[in-house]
């Protein structure tokens, strides 16, 4: 790649893009690495020479402004991907562009100043200085950039006020709950003003309605902030929920990606099926992806309408009153409407076919 | 018997001939290098036996009460120092006390760049075990010999084989302390962009704060276990009066002076005991790791 590409890359191309990354675990990765290429499965080469595979050729293209949401379940890979982005592990091979800059060509004094200014993270067992105050964790970030004090403890104060922590400040995470304590966490990466989110499995170790609420938190937030976030889980329900767009990894292998409702209507295979089939779709499926669109000029008004990001699961109630509900852009015009029965055979497990 | 394979005398004797060698030729040198120690040691003591009796006692009874907060150990740690003062071994004590401490800063200054080092390199912890298993091992009479006719007998050969033997502990203790540090913190300070300095002095020294305190407790504990040996060689203090009581069977003697030792042991292992579990609560560490 020229120059001049990646001064372009820098303006349009995406976020963060991994190309062909793999990861070997083990003394002899090369070795393992050309059984893999040979065409070896996992297992095999795990079998044949001890080596565990973490990632397999994972290329993925996150975009600007984009919660990006990697879904697996333990041992898919998932949080070894996360550590290629700021390289906290080295990739066996491969390749890791960061807003246009290769990551894998950074000296380690170029990968300090990438991670204190460009990246920061959330970590799903919080990661917290137990000897330290809240105010002091959260200003942390600032305190490795050489951030003076005065000003990085007022940054700090900010971000514990807008995560909801105030009167905290001087509490050890210790006396924290474990949201608490994420919030903190989430607090420590957002002051840091970087363009890019990684969030470990953040929300994991959570209790549901607290996750629930941290999960709304984060929406409402990059609604204001519109960070390029990259966002890790074993739960499909969050991914659906918080994802703009969801790729699922299996064995360190990338098995299909897309947006949320594309990964429910369309599972590429049966293991993501296995997913689909216990999620709540109602929730997943934004009604324009399944609305009947407007032609030109004959859209006929309908007496309720839903706005174009709403989901199956909002809909529903008005079914009782009307037979079809309209769908509205932003601006109030009707774009499309559906009726009870294109929703209900989007949510239907089986469609049989009947014409 | 086992048969005699090759002739071992010249190797003694290149061993003996070596050590004369340097006594000969380095003796000035070494006791010019080893005289700070010296200084630090009879500084200590100076300032020990200047403080009045009644001063000391409060000190460490004001320490034991800022430790503990409650007036169970200071009681024990005034019962202690007054039996001291009673039987006439205060000053025995002081002398006793200044070796300690003379030995424990020194251990301190030395051991936990070591610890930090060994922390940090593998390699250098394959290295420096072995070492510590040798210091901690071998009879301390035998590197007495050497530093007796390098020094001469006194107090700069008895600091430096209390320092050797009490040592090891601490550096043990520091390397397992910086290495313990929960992993997740770590990577959190790695993935922030801390130095390896900033790791250092941010965060794997201030957790691993209760680890090395706990060895700081191990070397005064070994240092006081040194004193009988250390006044054979002319350090005076409790364990010379354990000596002469030995060599006089006047077993009442050795009986006090040992409790003195005791006393000094129990004072020191309890208040260090007590900032240890302070600090680890403050820093939260159990509950923190879940």
């Amino acid at each position: 790649m020229s120059a001049a590409d990646g001064a372009d890359g820098r303006m349009d191309g995406p976020a963060i893009a991994l190309r062909g990354v793999t990861k070997i675990f083990g003394p002899d990765p090369q070795a393992a690495l050309a059984l893999l290429r040979a065409g070896r499965s996992k297992a095999e080469v795990q079998a044949e020479t001890g080596h565990v595979v973490g990632l397999d050729d994972v290329s993925l293209d996150i975009d600007k402004g984009q919660i990006f949401v990697v879904m697996g379940l333990s041992g898919s890979g998932k949080s070894t991907l996360i550590r290629h982005v700021n390289r906290l592990i080295d990739p066996t091979a491969g390749e890791i562009v960061v807003d246009g800059e290769e990551v894998l060509k950074m000296s380690l004094a170029q990968l300090r100043t990438f991670r204190r200014t460009r990246i920061a993270m959330v970590f799903q067992r919080f990661g917290l200085l137990p000897h330290r105050s809240v105010l002091d964790n959260v200003a942390y970030g600032l305190e490795v950039r050489g951030v003076p004090r005065a000003r990085r403890l007022e940054v700090a104060a900010h971000w514990i006020g807008t995560v909801g922590l105030s009167g905290y400040e001087r509490s050890r995470p210790r006396q924290l709950s474990g949201g608490q304590q994420q919030r903190v966490g989430l607090a420590r990466a957002l002051a840091m003003d970087t363009d890019i989110l990684l969030m470990d499995e953040a929300f994991s170790a959570l209790d549901p309605l607290i996750r629930s609420g941290l999960q709304d938190q984060l929406l409402e937030l990059q609604a204001a902030l519109n960070k390029t976030i990259l966002f890790i889980t074993h739960d499909f329900d969050e991914a659906l929920k918080i994802g703009n767009r969801i790729a699922v990894l299996k064995d360190g292998a990338v098995q299909q990606v897309g947006r949320p409702e594309e990964i429910v209507l369309n599972p590429a295979n049966a293991h993501i099926e296995e997913f689909v089939r216990d999620v709540n779709k109602a929730r997943a499926i934004h009604v324009r992806t399944i609305m009947e669109r407007a032609g030109e000029g004959e859209a006929e008004a309908c007496a309720m309408t839903v706005p174009a990001d709403a989901r199956c699961e909002d809909v529903l109630p008005h079914f009782a009153q009307h037979q079809w509900v309209g769908v509205v852009d932003a601006e109030g015009r009707q774009v499309g409407r559906v009726s009870a029965r294109q929703v209900i055979k989007a949510l239907a497990r089986y469609s049989p076919d009947v014409p | 018997m086992f048969p005699e394979l090759i002739d071992t005398r010249p190797l003694r004797r290149a061993v003996d001939d070596g050590l004369n060698w340097v006594v000969r030729n380095w003796g000035g040198e070494l006791e010019a290098a080893a005289y700070p120690l010296l200084m630090l040691l009879n500084w200590i003591e100076r300032l020990l036996l200047s403080t009045p009796w009644w001063l000391f006692i409060a000190v460490f009874v004001a320490l034991a009460f800022l430790a503990t907060r409650n007036w169970k150990l200071p009681l024990v740690v005034l019962v202690g120092l007054v039996f001291l003062g009673v039987m006439q071994l205060w000053r025995d004590a002081m002398a006793t006390t200044a070796l300690m401490i003379a030995a424990t800063l020194t251990a301190i200054v030395i051991s936990i760049p070591v610890g930090v080092w060994m922390s940090r390199s593998a390699r250098v912890r394959q290295l420096v075990t072995p070492v510590l298993d040798l210091m901690q091992t071998m009879p301390s009479f035998v590197y007495l010999i050497p530093t007796v006719m390098i020094f001469g007998p006194g107090k700069i050969p008895a600091l430096l084989a209390t320092i050797v033997y009490a040592s090891p502990p601490l550096v043990r203790l520091t390397d397992l302390g910086l290495r313990n540090v929960d992993p997740a913190v770590m990577e959190a300070s790695h993935a922030f962009g801390a130095t390896s300095s900033q790791r250092l002095f941010g965060v794997q020294i201030p957790l691993a704060l209760p680890t090395i305190l706990a060895g700081i407790n191990q070397t005064t504990m070994m240092a006081l276990a040194m004193v009988v040996i250390a006044s054979m060689i002319g350090a005076g203090g409790l364990g010379y009066q354990v000596l002469q009581g030995i060599g006089r069977l006047e077993v009442s003697r050795g009986l006090f002076a040992g409790l003195g030792i005791v006393v000094l042991a129990i004072v020191f292992d309890r208040i260090i005991q007590a900032y240890g579990s302070r600090l680890q609560a403050s820093i939260g560490i159990a509950e923190a790791r879940q």
